[in-house]
């Protein structure tokens, strides 16, 4: 589903003397439907500067990225941006929505985007909150109020309102307590079984051997 | 996915200085394309020329109206042209003056669009007119006042009502939200986006605020000096921009 070949990447910051930095070199690694592989290494050899060029929010400029046998970076940006309703989900550590818009409202846009009725959309949003333990006293206020590990269940609903063929998780358990994590966990499991490819970045080990198939180690693919 | 809008090398001089200096930009159906960019390096001169209040010096523009047809915007005639104005596009100015008719009651300024598309009933000119006065947060019984005793505020949210009310296709924005406080704006960026996503209307929309650009658009145009200088999707754009003037531009955000 997901194929990373030779993949590069540096930052050059222009307004800087010495600001180019290199981070990732040759990066080659696959994902296969139904499989879920975790980037693992320290913090800063690149997981997430390497997810985010798969996402298309980081600019790749050496070697190829394949989803679904399509080479993103030949992409223009509006037929990436249908790729991703299409096709691939990205939950982030942190949730950037706009204010004044209702928890409710932000788990349907996904589904609205593909058409979905209203109705079905609402569903699907409201069976999903209650599974991630969000009251429904929370439905209609802004999640910006929210508290972190609240915050992460709506971004985590989310990105899992749809069944994506490839599904991005950097670190979508890490302010969660027990009870929740659980739940998460038994949801990307579940999106597994129907057929998902999922990379993600995982902490916590607990996470890692519960749902991943495969690790794989960035800082082999450092450039320093 | 289909191309609404086309505009080649459009160039556009004021004395010596290019304003747009060989600027090629398209518009897909359903797309947000958000133009940023230092006062002074172009947008609104660049917008301007597409929706046909300027006449580039060079260039070309074509645009396929409801009819499937592709229009030379350049030598459409004059009538056509504020037809298309009337009913199948919107411009959404910065001055809401601009915009409204200031002697003429609210409902009226709204009712207009309505009537110019067809609409003949007074009932259910002055219910539509209700329902979006009230999107837009305005308190319905101002319905009957001029917009000259409006806040600018208030003016503007007007205004914003009054071109999305006939749901136009194609929409032209120019700094909408900027003399807005932040609570509405929130409220009408919202309006926007639900409006783009349930009819598929197509926006271009001049801004200097990221965060805007951030959650409207898809796509980014990055403008310096009349010429584009980065474009790509929003969040590449800003997250990893390429250009040394892009990356003085987000790194120069100031974070509440």
């Amino acid at each position: 589903m997901l194929e990373v070949k030779n993949v590069a990447k540096s930052f050059n910051l222009k307004n800087l003397d010495k600001g180019k930095f290199s981070v990732i070199r040759d990066a080659c690694f696959n994902v296969n439907s139904g499989e879920c592989v975790a980037l693992i290494g320290n913090s800063g050899c690149g997981k997430s500067t390497l997810m985010r060029m798969i996402y298309g929010n980081y600019v790749c400029a050496e070697g190829q990225i394949y989803i679904d046998k399509e080479n993103i970076l030949d992409l223009k940006a509006i037929e990436m941006s249908i790729l991703r309703k299409q096709k691939m989900g990205y939950v982030s550590q942190f949730l950037r929505v706009l204010p004044r818009v209702s928890t409710i409202d932000l788990v349907m846009e996904p589904l609205l985007d593909q058409f979905e009725s209203r109705a079905r959309a609402k569903d699907i949003a409201e069976t999903l909150l209650s599974r991630l333990n969000l009251s429904s006293q929370l439905w209609h206020l802004s999640p910006l109020t929210f508290s972190g590990g609240e915050q992460q269940r709506v971004n985590i609903a989310i990105g899992f309102s749809k069944d994506y063929k490839l599904l991005l998780l950097d670190e979508p358990t890490a302010s969660l307590d027990r009870e929740n994590k659980k739940i998460v966990m038994d949801m990307i499991s579940e999106k597994k079984e129907k057929g998902s490819a999922i990379l993600g970045i995982f902490h916590d080990k607990e996470v890692r051997d519960k749902v991943c198939d495969r690790e794989i180690d960035v800082s082999n693919f450092s450039a320093s | 996915m289909e191309q609404i809008l086309k505009a080649k090398a459009i160039n556009k001089k004021f004395g010596d200085v290019y304003a747009c200096n060989n600027l090629s930009i398209e518009l897909y159906t359903g797309e947000v394309v958000g133009i940023v960019g230092e006062s002074g390096s172009g947008k609104s001169t660049l917008l301007n020329c597409l929706s046909g209040s300027l006449v580039p010096d060079g260039g070309n523009i074509t645009y396929l109206d409801r009819d499937n047809n592709w229009l030379d915007l350049l030598s459409l005639p004059e009538p056509r042209k504020r037809n298309l104005l009337r009913t199948e596009w919107a411009f959404v100015h910065q001055n809401p003056r601009d915009g409204l008719r200031m002697a003429v009651s609210a409902g009226g300024n709204i009712g207009e669009r309505l009537m110019a598309i067809g609409y003949r009933n007074y009932s259910q000119i002055r219910a539509e007119a209700t329902e979006w006065i009230e999107k837009v947060e305005i308190d319905a019984i101002r319905l009957d006042d001029k917009p000259s005793i409006f806040s600018g505020g208030m003016q503007q949210r007007l205004q914003i009502a009054k071109n999305l009310i006939t749901k136009p296709r194609l929409i032209f924005m120019d700094e909408p939200t900027g003399g807005l406080d932040v609570s509405v704006q929130a409220r009408l960026l919202d309006l926007i986006r639900s409006l783009v996503r349930e009819l598929g209307l197509s926006v271009i929309i001049v801004t200097h605020d990221l965060a805007v650009a951030r959650f409207m658009a898809n796509r980014l145009i990055v403008m310096k000096n009349g010429k584009i200088v980065e474009t790509g999707l929003t969040d590449q754009v800003l997250d990893d921009p390429q250009h040394s003037y892009t990356q003085l531009l987000v790194s120069s955000i100031l974070k509440v």
